[in-house]
């Protein structure tokens, strides 16, 4: 359900970081609608990373608010949001690598009932088969690639409404980059929102409907992902310099 | 007589290892050295004390024994009971002190809030039941003669038996219900856990309850082969402490190796150095393991 | 009269025997971020080589050199010294939980030997005989007494003024740097390792001291000294008087120690006889009850500056 004012994802005015006095986030507003993509990108020490954390609710909020689908969720604990229709793939440590494919599913299904999340195990595996190929083994033993689609199946366990990916190329190639960037879309086909934090800003931006900035924990642009692509500033927001060729222009 | 070294090693094996478990567990989840967790094998024992002789009061079948063994049905009911009576006290101390804590100071807080809190509980112990030892029973026990010339109590006999099927049945919860699935994906990442929807409080009551009741078992076991007296679970820190270190904290196989371990090598050492000097031998493992591989046999290397 | 301030000096005495050792587990935890759990051990080594170097040739029994009382304290300190370097190297790649393991079943194993090794320490009976250097300097218990008082006073001012010079030298900040990130200070060139061994073996030689201080006043020691409990109640009063601060050291031994003799002294009185055996047990009760309540209730914990960005944002990582 979206109008302007029903978003499935609408953060407000967030002033948050890992320590009640040092925030990192000073007031950042960032809205996501059913089926977009929208990627935030920014220099190191933006606080990219912690906004993504504090909708998934690992960071604490000291002030504004985060609503998914009208309610503000600022004070549901993390555990929670997965309910409400929350999915969040961390950067690091995003599969239980002590587990097997099939472990971390039923991780990802811990709040459902047990046949329902059995279901949706069976559903998650027609769609990604090389799970299912290899459902026994430790998901220690995956590629980065691999462990990164196993992480996404698990966060969309719980069908949620939302879902969160920080950084989700790393380290990836840029054929395992891609073909995680198409996963993502179809999951936007699918209507869900999804917000993503990229260091690779350029290759995000191509694959995403809107685009954020931000920088020192404020907001500084955003627009339509192609706009940014084609932005000036961006390059020196990211460079701290004059720039005449736009990130789209830049070699990779 | 090293074969009877050696049953007598897999049999206090087996008692270290029950208790063994929960301090694994904890350690790797609070992340912090459970010095009090020895005091839950003390009071598990005492409690089961206290129920045997209200279960005893039943009479007719219920006062029989079993077999061969020296106790009947009141002494595997007040072990029920004890698991309980520990599984509680673990949760009070848990939400009470160490989970504050856990919130408020550092893990060296928390270390040594847990001194504090043996202390306590073993000198409750005495206080209530003063320091002479106990016994369950007065039964007279026939040793069965095994082959090799090895001599064991049926009750030993039963330690070990129970021992394996509590550990069957652990492995059997931790790796086919959501539950036991659910605390080994704590163990590895609470963040983690907790954004795939995993309560992870409610999964570390879950930890204590199955921790306080392996040591309840433990220390029934103990008083049941051996006798019950206040620094019961005291004077097994060290061996506790090695077990787990040996076999990595958070891994159930491991602390039961680690037990079987310990038991094996404080036992046979009695054929190398004096008896006097055994207590001393979990703590040398614990310091060669320490130095060899710092994260025990199961554990996983901090990348 | 008499009686009350022979009380106090005996008080003082004590606590101020204790204190030394307090100052050392606090150059140890406070400045230096080690876990000891193992004071008792250290105290009774010092203890022990006491006794053995000052004390009366016995039968069997190694040592009574009759040495003077100073050697006695130095060899004391160098014994116990020579023991934490042992034990430091063994240990210094241990984390925090598993060093505190360790060094609680360090001072098990020195309790043990203690307990077995006749020879040397004359086991279960302890060592006799032990002379107080006072007895020759004054007359009567209450002068011998406050003789010793004020060689306690001295020796306690040396290591208060030693350990506070140690801190404020470069040495010292070292120390402090290394305890906040010992990563970023390893930068700088100089060896966390090194520098905690050494302040590692600095605590435990105070504490060798206060040991040996002990037993010349007491006149004999036991295994029996040197349990668990005993590093308990020094802990507490580091924890009592607050961490990385000496001054607070010997305020918590002064405190805590007052508590201690109080609670013995209440129950002995108020508790009926029937149950006064218990009355060590009611004690360590009341004194765990104490500290533990007191950790809950002050939210900064045992260091008084452990909330740091940095500690804090590693907690999170784990």
């Amino acid at each position: 359900m979206s109008s302007a004012a029903g978003y499935i994802l609408q953060v407000k005015d967030l002033v948050a970081g890992y320590i009640r006095d040092l925030p990192i986030l000073h007031g950042v507003s960032v809205y996501v609608d059913r089926g977009e993509i929208v990627t935030i990108i920014g220099p190191n020490g933006a606080g990219k990373s912690t906004l993504i954390k504090a909708v998934a609710g690992l960071v604490s909020v000291s002030q504004g608010s985060i609503e998914l689908n009208g309610k503000n969720i600022v004070n549901v604990p993390a555990y929670q949001r997965a309910t409400q229709g929350v999915g969040y793939v961390p950067q690091t440590g995003n599969v239980f690598t002590t587990l097997s494919i099939h472990e971390n599913l039923i991780m990802g299904g811990a709040s459902l009932h047990r046949g329902k999340a059995e279901r949706r195990i069976e559903e998650l595996y027609e769609i990604y088969p090389v799970l299912k190929s290899r459902r026994r083994e430790k998901a220690g033993v995956l590629s980065g690639g691999q462990r990164q689609i196993l992480a996404v199946a698990r966060a969309l366990l719980t069908q949620p409404d939302l879902i969160l990916l920080d950084e989700p190329t790393a380290g990836l190639s840029p054929k395992a980059a891609a073909e995680l960037f198409a996963l993502i879309r179809d999951l936007s086909r699918d209507g869900v929102a999804v917000l993503i934090v990229e260091q690779n800003a350029k290759a995000a931006l191509r694959n995403s409907d809107r685009g954020y900035v931000l920088a020192e924990g404020e907001n500084r642009i955003d627009g339509a992902a192609h706009t940014l692509l084609a932005d000036k500033e961006i390059g020196e927001i990211f460079l701290g310099m004059r720039r005449d060729t736009p990130l789209e222009k830049e070699e990779a | 007589m090293f074969l009877q070294h050696l049953a007598d090693g897999i049999l206090s094996g087996a008692i270290v290892s029950l208790g063994a478990i929960g301090l694994s567990f904890t350690m790797k989840m609070l992340r912090f050295a459970n010095f009090s967790h020895s005091e839950l094998l003390t009071w598990g024992a005492y409690a089961a004390l206290v129920f045997l002789s209200f279960f005893s009061t039943f009479g007719g079948f219920f006062d029989q024994t079993i077999g061969p063994f020296s106790f009947g049905l009141p002494l595997l009911f007040a072990m029920a009971c004890a698991c309980i009576t520990t599984s509680l006290i673990a949760m009070f101390l848990h939400l009470y002190v160490f989970d504050r804590l856990s919130r408020s100071a550092g893990h060296m807080t928390m270390v040594f809030a847990s001194f504090g809190v043996a202390l306590v509980l073993r000198h409750l112990v005495t206080l209530i039941w003063g320091s002479d030892p106990i016994y369950y029973s007065n039964e007279l026990q026939f040793a069965i003669l095994l082959p090799g010339g090895v001599r064991v109590m049926p009750d030993q006999v039963f330690l070990f038996g129970l021992t394996i099927f509590t550990v069957i049945f652990l492995h059997l919860f931790m790796t086919r219900t959501r539950t036991g699935i659910a605390m080994r994906g704590v163990a590895e990442s609470p963040s983690l856990a907790q954004v795939s929807g995993v309560n992870v409080n409610a999964i570390i009551l879950w930890v204590w309850i199955i921790g306080a009741s392996g040591a309840a078992m433990g220390g029934v076991l103990y008083g049941m082969t051996i006798q019950l007296r206040p620094e019961l679970g005291f004077s097994l820190i060290l061996p506790l402490f090695a077990a787990a270190i040996l076999g990595g904290a958070g891994s159930l196989y491991g602390a039961v190796l680690g037990g079987l371990i310990v038991g094996l090598s404080e036992n046979l050492s009695v054929m190398i150095i004096p008896t006097t000097y055994k207590p001393a031998v979990p703590f040398l493992l614990i310091l060669l393991i320490l130095f060899i591989r710092p994260e025990g046999i199961f554990g996983e290397r901090k990348r | 009269m008499i009686g009350l301030v022979s009380y106090i000096v005996f008080f003082l005495i004590l606590s101020l025997i204790f204190g030394i050792a307090v100052l050392g587990l606090n150059l140890q935890w406070g400045f230096t971020g080690l876990f000891n759990a193992g004071v008792a051990g250290f105290i009774g080594i010092g203890a022990y080589t006491m006794a053995i170097l000052t004390g009366p040739s016995r039968d069997a029994v190694f040592g009574g050199f009759e040495l003077p009382f100073v050697i006695g304290l130095i060899g004391a300190m160098v014994v116990s010294g020579i023991a934490a370097l042992a034990v430091g190297i063994v240990t210094h790649k241990l984390k925090h939980e598993y060093l505190a393991v360790a060094t609680f079943g360090i001072a098990v194993t020195i309790q043990l030997v203690c307990l077995n090794w006749e020879y040397l320490t004359g086991g279960t009976l302890g060592l006799i005989g032990i002379p107080n250097p006072t007895k020759d300097l004054a007359e009567g218990p209450l002068a011998q007494n406050a003789l010793f008082l004020c060689i306690v006073i001295s020796l306690g001012l040396i290591t208060f003024i030693a350990i506070e010079n140690i801190v404020k030298s470069p040495w010292g900040r070292m120390l402090k740097a290394i305890r906040e990130d010992e990563i970023a200070s390893s930068s700088l060139g100089k060896d966390p390792a090194r520098i905690r061994l050494e302040a590692f073996v600095l605590g435990c030689m105070a504490m060798g001291l206060s040991g040996a201080l002990y037993v010349s006043f007491i006149g004999y020691v036991s295994p029996w000294d040197f349990l668990p409990i005993l590093t308990f109640q020094i802990w507490t009063m580091l924890i009592v008087g607050g961490s990385a601060n000496n001054r607070g050291a010997l305020l918590g031994a002064l405190i805590v120690w007052g508590v201690w003799t109080m609670s013995g002294y209440v129950i002995s009185n108020v508790v009926p006889s029937e149950i006064q055996a218990q009355g060590g047990a009611m004690q360590a009760i009341l004194i765990g009850l104490i500290l533990v309540v007191m950790l809950l209730l002050r939210p900064r914990g045992l260091i008084g500056e452990e909330l740091q960005v940095s500690r804090h944002a590693r907690s999170l990582n784990d």
